[in-house]
């Protein structure tokens, strides 16, 4: 299973906990993930990535093995710890605004 | 007994404020959706247990809330707003053409006869409409079309639909006003629109006088007995119209500041109205410190303060477009909300107020629904 953490305000939207286990289909990779993660939980569909673009949105960051991924490309393979479910892999929200 | 409930918008949430029909003691629920931006909640006139707002954030985009029991539980609801066809482009700041982009829900207008049918005005401006309890969302196009989208350009806020106004006797009659394009009325049920600007004017940004849009217009307010009687707070000057916005007149009289956000009509009273006068468009305050409703019995023109129980001194906080509502209670309530998180409420048409509530975040829209 894969984990991931959400930031609080999509654990609340979703009613979840701080981390949630996903089933992913094939390669795990950043697009691979968020379609699990959309497809489990669909209120969150349009919160992590724009609903048209699939972009990821401009506020929030992805970390996986303590290393930034926001910018790797979506199919790109994901760290084998995290596809091994020894890490997560982290939806962050970025520290802006008020 | 018959009551009234407050639903405020603020910008870490919603709350929900209840009394009975006294309106003397209240009770304060929330925040709903804690740390969102909640820019609009409003209930359906024909059911009021049924209710719908509008989340969102910075972060994580668009939500639709719905509430079957008056506000007391929220299910998500659907989100996705897409532009019909190829959105095109509408002029940007420095007069360059830009990309139609979907940023936020600013109103959520119930229909007056259906509780499944809500017309939503949206940044970057369009109307977006659903049938079906706000499950699916779809635009209604022939106002970009037909409005010359591609001449409109935002306001310092956006480019964003904030009013929509329901003719309540005729279903096919709409009204919507879009900063900084102006006002526009369909008269085919949201096929066609045409621009309703005719006598506003706008030199600080416009120099044509006779330009159909651009106008900066800040919000529309209808008495139901009198629908064809408009009365607008634009960014500079009060307006009415007398032939459903065909043409307008100034009814600024002897306001001490004709900028503001909002206005709304007495309930009972089609030729009673409210403003809140606004010192500039940069100084959002009130003038001399002082919070004042204004009211004018007259339709306009001949301007009252209203003060007891507002601060009248070392005030400075702003009321914003969708901030002002009235009930239909026997003795008309009138309720506003301030970016300083004061929810007020009058229950004597104005002549005394009460903070409902002094400490909310900064509050960005009230509507009351009147219970029966």
């Amino acid at each position: 299973m894969i984990r991931v953490t959400l930031p609080v305000h999509l654990r609340t939207l979703a009613g979840t906990g701080e981390e949630v286990e996903l089933a992913v289909e094939g390669p795990v990779t950043q697009r691979s993930v968020l379609d699990a993660l959309e497809a489990r939980y669909p209120v969150l569909r349009g919160t992590v990535r724009d609903h048209q673009t699939q972009s990821r949105r401009p506020f929030l960051r992805f970390f996986a093995c303590e290393e930034d991924v926001s910018h790797e490309p979506p199919d790109a393979p994901l760290p084998g710890a995290v596809a091994a479910g020894a890490e997560p892999f982290m939806i962050i929200g970025a520290l802006a605004g008020g | 007994m018959s009551g009234a409930r407050v639903l405020v918008g603020t910008r870490k949430g919603a709350f929900v404020l209840t009394s009975d029909g006294k309106r003397e003691t209240w009770e304060v629920s929330g925040p709903h959706f804690g740390g969102w931006e909640i820019y609009h909640v409003k209930g359906s006139p024909v059911d009021p247990n049924r209710i719908y707002a509008s989340q969102s954030s910075g972060w994580f985009g668009q939500i639709i809330q719905r509430s079957d029991d008056g506000g007391k539980t929220w299910t998500a609801a659907g989100k996705d707003f897409v532009y019909d066809g190829t959105p095109g482009t509408h002029q940007w700041y420095d007069g360059t053409q830009h990309p139609w982009e979907f940023k936020r829900v600013w109103h959520l207008e119930p229909s007056l006869t259906d509780p499944d049918t809500v017309y939503a005005g949206i940044e970057d401006a369009a109307m977006f409409r659903t049938t079906d309890g706000a499950a699916t969302w779809h635009e209604l196009p022939g106002l970009r079309n037909h409005g010359k989208g591609h001449l409109w350009q935002p306001g310092a806020g956006g480019m964003c639909l904030h009013t929509i106004v329901l003719d309540p006797t005729n279903p096919e009659r709409m009204y919507i006003a879009i900063s900084a394009a102006g006002a526009f009325r369909t008269d085919d049920g949201g096929q066609t629109w045409k621009p309703i600007n005719q006598g506003l004017q706008s030199p600080y940004t416009l120099p044509d006088p006779d330009a159909e849009v651009g106008h900066c217009v800040h919000r529309i307010a209808m008495h139901p007995a009198r629908p064809d009687t408009l009365f607008m707070q634009k960014h500079w000057d009060v307006m009415r119209s007398d032939d459903a916005g065909d043409s307008w007149r100034e009814i600024s009289g002897n306001l001490p500041s004709d900028f503001g956000f909002p206005i709304a009509v007495h309930a009972h009273e089609p030729e009673t109205v409210y403003v809140v006068p606004i010192k500039s468009d940069s100084e959002h305050y009130p003038p001399e410190g002082k919070l004042r409703v204004y009211r004018s019995r007259t339709g306009g023109e001949e301007w009252e303060p209203l003060t007891q129980g507002l601060p009248q001194s070392d005030c400075y906080v702003n009321v914003l477009r969708d901030a002002m509502a009235v009930d239909s209670l026997d003795e008309c309530g009138i309720y506003f909300g301030t970016t300083g998180g004061q929810v007020y409420g009058s229950r004597d048409g104005g002549d005394t107020w009460d903070a409902i509530v002094h400490d909310l975040p900064a509050v960005l829209s009230v509507e009351v629904q009147t219970l029966p």
